[in-house]
């Protein structure tokens, strides 16, 4: 195990085109190059959104209390990583071996795997130090995260602090831009707790349906969605695996079916994926 | 200095910690009884320490928790603090390594436990934790909901206890502020007692005395 300085950030790996588009406008003679690749039927179905997908070529970031690699429901985790603070130099240990101190990112990565199987995983640990100074840590975990260029971060954590609410708005909206969806947690209380209430971000709550495809836009934000979130059997510590209720169960069941989906459809931006998220909703489309 | 001498001012008149101790006892008795669990226990953050430490325990085996410490990361406890998120976990004792030293070191190991974190304003002050419910009650969003009001209730009581803990440090001082708060608690006494006058005896008492 070694420690490192953070390293410098890597060009994300989306579907980036090879031509620079125009960015701030758009000129006349412009406009034939922003066509999109993608062909839209009439009609978004679950088949054509993630029909036949696996997830496969879809790299997904846990970003939790680290993942037990090698545990039955969750298999090979491509990448461990624990990012610490230590007098002000961001630390980021590559490998983590320390797998998981809480059982909590092996439950939210077994559920990804149930819906993406082929899925890459990745493990940014950003618990364990301690309460004090788990704001810090959370926001460079983070940072790091989006730097790594990620097709999809499950972040079923959140802050209350309003100090770090500017620099996360930056954060979430800066993965927005480059193609990385964040999808957070949600509260089920009325508190005030970040990222999840950003509008760049996916945020889940929970239903108590057992079906984990079963998932709802809610047009009364700021929570978006709803998935299984309720007597949810996770894999947790030790091989083991636990009944376990609360929105951090919901929100890697969207991660998983936006992996399906961004498998198939890698082209898709955020803004993009959560339109197909939306047309593919239980209550919207019907679940066709 | 005007916000130190009302601190002063207050810390002499606020209610004591054993108080605001029965309110905590109060709440995880009425979680346990509401949920049918077998104990309740609110956790307090120590942030000089960062330790959780069992404030309140609802049952007679969980009381002799009250003052035990473990570091604020540890088990589930620490993820629901750090996360802020509520969390319902069945089984747990399946789990080989669920806890296990702080599960062991309490003598409680429980089946299944709800924890949700207490939040005030922007601060996470503790965790409220109700331990082994029936097993054969299946857990709903209006049960996840409710404890979340008694999460807000804790949350209120425990803000509450903090601060009389801070204004009785502020009493026990010994700079010119704990003179004013000492004062204020004399009066206060005084007050509860049906002597409202003796502010105002003890001012013409201090005038002659300076003039």
């Amino acid at each position: 195990m070694s420690a490192e300085q953070q390293p410098l950030p890597e060009e994300p790996t989306g579907a980036a085109p090879e031509e620079p588009l125009p960015a701030w406008s758009l000129p006349a003679d412009a406009v034939d190059r922003i066509s999109l690749p993608e062909i839209w039927p009439g009609e978004i179905t679950r088949d054509w959104a993630w029909g036949g997908a696996t997830g496969a070529g879809v790299r997904v970031c846990v970003l939790d209390s680290g993942v037990e690699t090698g545990h039955p429901l969750v298999g090979d985790v491509q990448k461990s990583v624990a990012i610490s603070i230590d007098a002000d130099e961001v630390l980021v240990e590559d490998p983590d071996t320390a797998g998981d101190l809480c059982g909590h990112g092996t439950a939210c990565a077994g559920v990804i795997r149930s819906i993406a199987p082929e899925c890459d995983l990745v493990s940014v640990r950003v618990l364990g130090a301690g309460y004090t100074g788990s704001g810090p840590v959370l926001l460079e975990g983070l940072r790091w995260a989006i730097e790594q260029g990620f097709d999809v971060i499950n972040m079923s954590l959140s802050t209350t602090k309003a100090k770090f609410t500017g620099l996360l708005h930056e954060l979430a909206d800066n993965a927005y831009f480059k193609r990385t969806m964040l999808v957070a947690s949600a509260h089920n209380m009325p508190v005030e707790s970040y990222p999840w209430r950003f509008s760049s971000v996916i945020s889940v709550g929970s239903h108590e349906q057992p079906d984990p495809l079963a998932y709802y836009y809610n047009p009364a934000p700021p929570v978006e969605f709803f998935a299984r979130g309720v007597d949810v059997e996770v894999a947790w510590m030790g091989g083991g695996r636990l009944m376990c209720t609360g929105n951090s169960f919901a929100t890697p069941h969207i991660a998983g079916i936006a992996g399906l989906v961004l498998s198939k459809h890698p082209e898709l931006t955020p803004f993009q994926l959560k339109s197909v998220l939306y047309l593919c909703a239980s209550n919207v489309g019907g679940g066709k | 200095m005007t916000d130190d001498l009302h601190a002063s001012v207050a810390a002499g008149v606020l209610g004591t910690e054993a108080s605001y101790q029965e309110l905590l006892n109060s709440i995880v008795e009425v979680a346990r009884a509401i949920f049918k669990a077998k104990a309740s226990s609110i956790l307090l953050l120590d942030e000089a320490t960062d330790e959780l430490v069992f404030e309140a325990a609802a049952d007679e085996e969980s009381e002799k928790l009250v003052g035990m410490r473990f570091p604020s990361s540890t088990g589930i406890a620490g993820f629901v603090l750090v996360s802020r998120q509520p969390l319902v976990i069945e089984d747990v004792v399946a789990d080989p390594r669920f806890s296990r030293e702080t599960a062991e070191s309490t003598g409680f190991v429980p089946k299944g436990l709800m924890a949700v974190p207490l939040l005030h304003e922007e601060r996470a002050l503790g965790v409220l934790e109700v331990l082994d419910r029936p097993a054969d009650a299946r857990f709903t969003l209006a049960e996840m909901e409710l404890l979340g009001l008694f999460a807000n209730q804790a949350a209120i009581a425990l803000d509450l206890l903090q601060r009389a803990r801070r204004a009785q440090a502020a009493l026990a001082g010994t700079g010119d502020l704990a003179v004013v708060a000492r004062l204020a608690a004399a009066l206060e006494r005084r007050r509860e007692e049906d002597e409202p006058d003796t502010a105002f005896r003890l001012l013409d008492e201090l005038e002659r005395l300076l003039r």
